[in-house]
Parts: structure tokens; C-alpha cells; sequence
């Protein structure tokens, strides 16, 4: 899913500054799910905005908090926000970035803030409490030859030929030695498997898209 | 390209069968090579040729290119010009060697380079369009077929030899062998290692890589004083100084007198290396490739005593 980390509370604060009635939406999709841009997170922001305002005795602000099915689909945003968005004077969605640009699209005349930092494509790790990124949605999965591991994203230099030199005792020089290093677990993997010669294998460079990527639906979708 | 004539001194040397020295010059943050073209005088005719660096530790320090052209001119010996791949896309690197070839360069290395978030400009986007062994292989078709990676006609392709690096002291050693082999099937013709201290890593590194049949030039880091080898020891991934030699480092540091201290640390070095070097000498290694930078002066001392 994607990954998104709250922005610092100043600096959500700094953004909204000059606008009296704001409309926070979070996101039911990754953000919600991930509990860091669903209702929950759009309701303390709310209080804690209320506050500010209270503490400091700025200009009295209203603020409404609401969530979305998902902020990346623009007939729900459109559908579901139309109401609330007229009366707002500035959004501020706690959605990634593709729900930034979804509501900013459907709602031209509002301006539309980031809460969150969109971080990347990851997965959670229940048992460390950490979210780990996995894909760096790169339009050409050379997973099938790498044991399922992905140079591109876990590698620091994104090596297609690794490892580098900065591997010491499996752990990338990039971050001190605290990350694995991507192409040591590789060669662990492959090893397992019995699959060495594909490591081996030299790789020349890869093809790149340059435009932003679209595809077609696969599915036909009601007009709503 | 092992078949043609060489085209470098470096390659007819490890061709000769002697054993090879090359040295390594390091551009800095300046625009002034005087003080490097000095010190690289004193190399001549013990080293057959020097590497210059390419922003090492991911510094942004003076052109690789321009400190190559600039001191295999002025010093007369031929540079390997080393060229990473983490501050330039396919396009800009394929440029720069067409402008090595016209600059008279005759020897690569090619190498991927230290990350940029490890540098002193830490917040620069690290490009990695290619890695060492696609750059190999670019330089490759360059040389051998006279076109860029997508065929298209190089007029009058130049005339390099392109060398690898790697590290016999990796830890896991053998991803590490897979990859010098993706290396040599790109198309590398030597290998400069990393600074190597335990001469068992060494033989083992050799022995393991005698089969892909490329010369290999063992590198060693001869420290000019305690400072410089205690940093070594704690920056450069992967290898660590023999604490005996670090201790000797340090003793030699408390000298008050500043020509003795000089004098002693030339003799630890000497006393370390010389023992190092004889005993590559009796493997299948075809050079040594000597990291002395900023330490000039104990290298012809080091190439006499071995020859």
C-alpha cells in the first residue's frame, strides 16, 4: 500500500494560515488503514487545530473533519465531498499525494493542502511495527528473477549488477550499516533455491518510460 | 580486447609479464594541481601508470577527466581515468569518453561509485543510470564495435582498455565473485582491487577469480601517518587495518622530531608492504596497485625493494 507520514503539526498550521473554514478529509483507503490519514487521525487534527487557535488567539477558525472510501477515485471524491467543499474555504487532505491531486482536480476553485508525506509503496511488518519499502512501481517487474527481492527499490543505488562495494557483513553503507543489503539477501535467496545462475547472470540496462504512465481500465466502471 | 595490440603502457606491461605497479593520484577540492603533479614526479618510472580519482567517498573534488588530461601531460606518465556512474546519466558518461578519447586517455576504470548520501554534498540525487558492469559493457561496444549501446556508428571510436574494480576482503566473499564474473563477460580486461591488509583474503580473492582468467592488481593503502590510518580503518567499508600495524602507526606518531618520525613511519610501511608484496609475488596476481595518495614518497622506495 502506500505510505503516507503526518506532516509536522507547524507546518500544517503554517499552510492553513489566512483560511477560516477548513474541511480536513481523510482517506479510508492505505492511509486509513495504515491509521495515519483516516478518520480518526482528521478528527485530532481538527481539536488540535481548535486548540492552537484557542492557545494562541488567532482569528477564530471553523473546522469540519470527514473521510473519504479512498481520495484516489475522483467520482467518489466528487460525490462524496461536493456538499461538505462549498462551504470550506481550504482542504487539507490526509490522503497521499495522488488524493492531494484527485480533490485539487474535482474541487478547481479550492485550495488544496497536503497533511500527509507521501513516503512509498510499502508493507507493514506486524511483528517489528514497522512499515518497509517494497516497490518503486518502476512499469517493468523483474521480480520473477531476483528471488522475489527487489534491487530497484531495496538496493540504495537501485543496482541491477550488485553488490557494491559498500556492502559490509550484508549491510548497505547507506544508513550506516543498519539496512540489509539487497543484494546479499539475493544471493542468500537464490542460493536456497538453487538458483545461482541467475545471479550470476550480467544484466544490461534497462529500458525506462519517461511520460507519466496511464493505462486503460480493465473493468467498466458505473458513471456516477 | 585481450587479442589486439594494447593500446595503453599499462596493458602492454601486464601483457610483458612483469609484475606491474600503478599509483593513485587524488584531485581535492581546488582548482591547483601543482602540488599532485609534484609529488606524481616522483612516481616515474616506478609506477606504470596512475589512477585518478573519480570524487572519491562520493567528494565533490576537480574533474576526473580534467586532473587525468592535465597530469599525464604534465608528468608523462599515463593516467587510468576513473569514472563512476553515480553522478552522470548513460548520456553524460558515454560524452565524457568520447572526450577522454580525444584527450589522449588510454585506460579506464570503470566503477559504480560510493553513494552520494556518504559524501560531503549529501543531499545530491545520485543518478546510477548504469552500474560498473553496464559501463564496462558500454565501453566495451565503444572500443571493440564502434557504436553506442543502441549500435548507432561512433566516427573514429577510441582506443581504451577498461578495468574493474573489486574487493577481495567482502564479507560475504562470493556474491562477490559472481560479480567480477558479470564483470569480465561485459568486457573487463584487469582488476584494481580495494586495499587489501591480510594477505590470506588476497590469495583467497585470486584463487577464487583465476578462472575468468582477467590480471588482477592487488591494492594496497600505505598510511603516511596514525591519523590517516585510523580513518581508513573506520570509514572504508569492509576493511580494517591490522591493529599490530596500527599500534606501530601510533608509537611513531609520539616522535617529536619530524624527519625521524618520517623515517620511522617509512619503515613500518616498507617493513608491512615489502613482506606483503613478496608474498603476492608468488601468486597468479599480475600487479600492485599502490593507494599512497598524499604519500608519494614511500612508493619508490617500496617498487625498489620488491623489484
Amino acid at each position: 500500500m502506500i505510505v503516507v507520514k503526518p506532516k509536522l503539526f507547524e507546518e500544517i498550521r503554517s499552510m492553513l494560515q489566512g483560511h477560516e473554514r477548513i474541511l480536513i478529509v481523510g482517506c479510508d483507503g492505505c492511509a486509513g488503514i495504515y491509521e495515519t490519514g483516516g478518520l480518526r487521525q482528521a478528527e485530532i487534527l481538527k481539536q488540535r487545530l481548535e486548540l492552537a487557535q484557542e492557545i494562541k488567539g488567532d482569528r477564530k477558525i471553523s473546522v469540519r473533519a470527514l473521510t473519504v472510501l479512498r481520495q484516489c477515485d475522483d467520482d467518489v471524491v466528487a460525490n462524496s465531498l461536493r456538499e461538505a467543499v462549498g462551504e470550506a474555504d481550504a482542504i487539507l487532505s490526509l490522503g497521499c499525494g495522488v488524493g492531494v491531486q484527485t480533490i485539487a482536480d474535482a474541487f478547481e476553485d479550492k485550495p488544496v493542502f497536503p497533511g500527509n508525506n507521501t513516503e512509498f509503496v510499502g508493507m507493514m511488518d506486524r511483528s517489528q511495527e514497522k512499515l518497509f519499502e517494497r516497490c518503486h512501481a518502476c512499469g517493468d517487474c523483474i521480480l520473477d528473477q531476483f528471488g522475489g527481492i527487489c534491487p530497484i527499490t531495496r538496493c540504495a543505488k537501485g543496482l541491477l549488477n550488485g553488490p557494491c562495494g559498500g556492502q559490509v557483513k550484508g549491510k548497505c553503507e547507506v544508513g550506516r550499516y543498519t539496512n540489509d543489503c539487497a543484494w546479499v539477501l539475493i544471493w542468500k535467496r537464490l542460493k536456497q533455491r538453487g538458483k545461482l545462475d541467475q545471479f550470476t547472470k550480467f544484466r544490461p540496462f534497462r529500458t525506462r518510460q519517461h511520460s507519466p504512465k496511464e493505462l486503460k481500465l480493465a473493468i467498466t466502471v458505473s458513471k456516477g | 580486447m585481450l587479442n589486439v595490440e594494447p593500446y595503453s603502457d599499462l596493458m602492454r606491461e601486464i601483457k610483458s609479464g612483469r609484475f606491474v605497479f600503478t599509483g593513485e593520484l587524488e584531485p581535492e577540492r581546488t582548482t591547483d594541481l601543482s602540488e599532485i603533479i609534484e609529488s606524481a614526479k616522483d612516481l616515474k618510472g616506478h609506477v606504470v601508470a596512475c589512477n585518478v580519482t573519480d570524487g572519491p567517498q562520493a567528494c565533490a573534488y576537480m574533474s576526473s577527466l580534467a586532473a587525468s588530461y592535465i597530469l599525464q601531460k604534465e608528468t608523462g606518465i599515463e593516467m587510468v581515468y576513473q569514472l563512476v556512474c553515480r553522478d552522470r546519466n548513460i548520456i553524460a558518461l558515454f560524452a565524457d569518453l568520447l572526450g577522454a578519447g580525444a584527450l589522449g586517455i588510454k585506460n579506464i576504470l570503470a566503477l559504480t561509485g560510493d553513494h552520494s548520501a556518504v559524501g560531503d554534498m549529501p543531499d545530491a540525487k545520485p543518478v546510477f543510470d548504469l552500474d560498473s558492469a553496464q559501463l564496462t559493457y558500454m565501453i566495451h561496444k565503444m572500443v571493440d564495435e564502434g557504436v553506442n549501446p543502441y549500435g548507432k556508428p561512433i566516427n573514429k571510436p577510441p582506443k581504451f582498455h577498461v578495468g574493474v574494480a573489486a574487493n577481495p576482503n567482502a564479507d560475504p566473499l562470493e556474491p562477490e565473485i559472481f560479480k567480477v564474473r558479470r564483470k569480465v563477460e561485459a568486457g573487463a580486461e584487469f582488476i584494481q582491487t580495494q586495499a587489501v591488509f591480510d594477505i590470506e583474503a588476497a590469495k583467497r580473492f585470486i584463487e577464487e577469480t583465476k578462472r575468468f582468467n582477467i590480471p588482477v592488481l592487488v591494492g594496497i593503502f600505505p598510511m603516511k601517518n596514525y591519523r590517516i590510518a585510523d580513518f581508513f580503518n573506520k570509514n572504508v567499508p569492509g576493511v580494517s587495518v591490522p591493529t599490530e600495524l596500527l599500534k606501530k602507526l601510533e608509537k611513531v606518531e609520539g616522535i617529536a622530531d619530524k624527519n625521524l618520525r618520517k623515517e620511522k613511519c617509512d619503515e613500518v610501511n616498507l617493513d608491512f608492504f615489502i613482506g606483503f608484496i613478496k608474498e603476492l609475488r608468488k601468486t597468479p596476481a599480475v600487479g600492485c596497485h599502490i593507494m599512497a595518495v598524499g604519500y608519494e614518497r614511500l612508493t619508490p622506495k617500496l617498487v625498489q625493494a620488491v623489484r
